[in-house]
């Protein structure tokens, strides 16, 4: 069934590919906004930029995941499923999956602007894509959960990052210095707490979240 | 199993809001028969279908629907059910074939005879048509074969005549009346009353949330 | 559930916190029944702190029998007592002068801002079992005074940091962790506001607390992380032994008004339901307002 799930969702997504274009297309002018709030102070923009990918991310996010329930909400679609009867937590998970491949996508994709507007270049991409992953599935578990309950409330687009920033903190702030430390270098071997300190908040929401899920969409 | 009721509900109630759009429902309809649910608009019909087929919570009362309880056994009751509403269930950006085949792997059922399905809907030129290019009465059709694709033992038919044309509505009679020769228990809720009477032998009348009329279709008060 | 338990509690609790009183002012240990003074505190502060949520969950409903007066009325107390103590009979602080008085108001305002999550987290999931709209009221009022504590205690926390370290804002893990739960709570609660229909905004709001809860402890060693390159960790919480006195009667001070807030604020969510809510059936009425 999670595979049922999941194939509906990555359906989806390729029906709306040209949106996620967009999405990318505003992650990339953000990237470039920023460098703007620094001046061009090379040096300084390159210190930076780490912490300027996974904002560019962030607000980016907050776009796709309110897009994940777009469909589901036009026609109660996802009511539907769950009647069909479907497991609220294959609904889940099927979606924070995909959420997390769109947005590692669009994370890897913003890399190499990252890289031209800031000179913030790494070789040790295998590190830097897994940083990646794991931020973005720190971002869309608690993502999908949140735009499930605020697609269907007023003011949803204030909503969601209202709701979502706070909550994530913690990876952010690992993704940023894992990031910045695969980027600027790491003398002090210190890559190795933020990762487990990254993996350990989606271990705790992934599985949360599932457990919660069925409260949020059943009625 | 023959003696359980199909539908078996005591004192449903559901509020919206300042407003009980259900009061105080019972009803028991018994297996393989075809009732009409008749009311007007806000008369509570929709409300009842919903908490029939779980998709809400009673917020009074309790029902079992082939035995099944309607808030603790939700997912046996879902089997069994299928309900149409006045929401499509369709994703929009997805073709009608796609729209059955999910729904199919969501339930776990072979993807083989989709399209004899929409053959059946009259649905078989537009198949690979997303459904954002169908006319209000082509999604109801959808929504039917997404019903017979169920299975379901119990079916809610919510307004099903709304949106369809007069070669619509001779489908629907067709459907359900072949449902009726498999066992399946059909409930219909229209205002549309000489064509529900035609294919309901009993019917209930629905007013301000509770129940005004019971008896033989025939007889059924106009509202 | 009756205010006499909560009574109870609170008189053995102000029994005992009298005895660790006159002990460390008198060194007399006469009425502490044998039990060693360490032993005694913790039971002063154990009875406080269930008495007083015993009487904010036995009377916070609108027809309650003992108003929130009472609650208000002790808590003014005990405020005004220990700020006195506090301000004019404590000595300062040998090396951070008089600018560590603030710390009498700061503490307990942290460990009641904390009280007040953990009551809403507890609300939060006792409602996801046992779906009785109380506890959702209960929920609201402690994360609304919760979210004031945490505002305070920001504004507290930049008081305390210019004098010490010379700027407003000092990312320690402290103070940093109590902004970010006073963001998610505030997300919360504007939530609530955007959901019409009770029962999905009672659910909603309950599996956010929840999420947002349990974000509070790695919030918390996350930024002791990031931070710890940056200063040592400094601890204005070390209290010695004979600041106790106004540190104790401020924080039952804060906790009796907290519980009083709170009790309005449940008190006004109530009403607030009932007037969004139709009036139960008369036929079914006797079954209360169970979801």
């Amino acid at each position: 069934m999670l595979i049922a799930a999941l194939r509906k969702e990555l359906l989806l997504q390729w029906r709306s590919r040209t949106q996620i274009m967009a999405v990318f297309v505003f992650g990339a002018t953000s990237l470039l906004l920023f460098s703007f709030a620094v001046g061009p102070n090379s040096e300084a923009l390159r210190l930076y930029s780490s912490g300027f990918l996974w904002l560019g991310l962030l607000l980016s996010s907050t776009l796709t995941l309110a897009e994940s329930y777009a469909a589901e909400m036009e026609n109660r679609a996802l009511e539907g499923l769950l009647l069909l009867p479907s497991d609220p937590r294959a609904l889940y998970y099927g979606k924070a999956i995909a959420n997390w491949l769109q947005l590692s996508m669009l994370g890897i994709a913003l890399v190499p602007v990252m890289v031209v507007l800031y000179d913030a270049g790494t070789t040790d991409l295998l590190r830097l894509f897994a940083i990646i992953l794991l931020g973005a599935a720190g971002l869309s578990a608690p993502g999908t959960m949140y735009a499930a309950m605020t697609s269907q409330a007023r003011a949803k687009q204030t909503l969601l990052p209202l709701l979502l920033f706070p909550l994530i903190v913690p990876a952010l702030l690992a993704s940023v210095k894992a990031t910045s430390l695969v980027i600027l270098g790491d003398p002090m071997r210190q890559l190795t707490p933020w990762i487990s300190l990254l993996a350990a908040f989606d271990a705790i929401y992934w599985s949360l979240c599932g457990l919660l899920y069925s409260r949020v969409v059943e009625d | 199993m023959q003696d359980t009721f199909a539908v078996d509900a005591q004192n449903l109630a559901r509020r919206y809001g300042r407003r009980w759009a259900l009061a105080d429902v019972s009803l028991q309809v018994s297996q393989g028969s075809v009732v009409m649910v008749a009311g007007r608009n806000g008369s509570g019909k929709s409300t009842l279908f919903r908490i029939l087929s779980t998709a809400i919570r009673p917020d009074h009362g309790s029902a079992r629907i082939l035995g099944f309880d309607l808030v603790r056994e939700r997912y046996d009751v879902r089997r069994d059910v299928a309900l149409l509403s006045h929401y499509s269930y369709l994703y929009e950006t997805l073709t009608a074939e796609e729209n059955l085949r999910v729904a199919a792997e969501h339930r776990g059922l072979s993807t083989s005879g989709l399209r004899q399905l929409l053959e059946r809907v009259r649905l078989g030129q537009r198949s690979n048509d997303p459904v954002n290019t169908f006319s209000a009465g082509m999604r109801k059709r959808l929504s039917f074969a997404r019903i017979l694709l169920q299975q379901p033992r119990v079916v809610l038919l919510d307004e099903p005549y709304g949106q369809l044309d007069p070669e619509g509505f001779a489908l629907v009679d067709e459907v359900v009346n072949e449902l009726k020769s498999n066992g399946v228990t059909v409930l219909v809720a229209t205002h549309q009353l000489e064509r529900g009477g035609r294919i309901a032998t009993d019917a209930i009348a629905l007013e301000q949330g509770r129940v005004i009329f019971r008896g033989p279709a025939k007889e059924c008060p106009s509202c | 559930m009756k205010t006499g338990p909560a009574a109870i509690l609170l008189a053995i609790g102000a029994y005992f916190g009298f005895v660790v009183a006159v002990a460390q002012f008198h060194g007399v240990s006469a009425l502490a029944l044998g039990l060693p003074s360490g032993a005694i505190a913790t039971l002063a502060a154990g009875c406080g702190v269930a008495g007083a949520i015993w009487f904010l969950f036995a009377n916070d409903q609108a027809d309650s029998s003992a108003p929130w007066q009472v609650m208000a009325g002790l808590g003014v107390l005990c405020l005004a007592f220990g700020s006195y103590y506090g301000l004019f009979v404590a000595p300062p602080e040998q090396y951070m002068g008089e600018v560590q008085r603030i710390m009498y108001v700061h503490v307990p305002t942290a460990w009641n801002a904390l009280l007040a999550m953990t009551l809403a987290f507890a609300c939060a999931v006792i409602f996801l079992f046992k779906p009785d709209y109380k506890w959702d009221s209960r929920m609201e009022g402690a994360i609304e005074v919760g979210v004031v504590l945490a505002f305070l205690l920001c504004c507290q926390g930049a008081i305390w940091a210019k004098p010490t370290w010379g700027v407003w804002w000092d990312w320690d893990p402290r103070l940093t962790t109590t902004a970010v739960l006073l963001f998610a709570f505030l997300g919360i609660l504007a939530l609530r506001r955007f959901v019409e229909d009770p029962a999905r905004r009672a659910i909603w709001s309950s599996v956010a607390t929840i999420i947002a809860y349990v974000d509070v402890p790695i919030v918390y060693f996350s930024v002791r992380w990031w931070n710890s390159l940056h200063q040592q960790q400094s601890n204005p919480g070390t209290v010695s032994k004979q600041f106790w006195l106004p540190l104790r009667l401020n924080a039952f001070g804060i906790l009796f008004l907290m519980v009083a807030f709170i009790m309005i604020r449940a008190q006004l969510a109530t009403l607030r339901r009932k007037q969004e809510m139709a009036p139960p059936l008369p036929e079914v009425a006797e079954l209360g307002e169970a979801v």
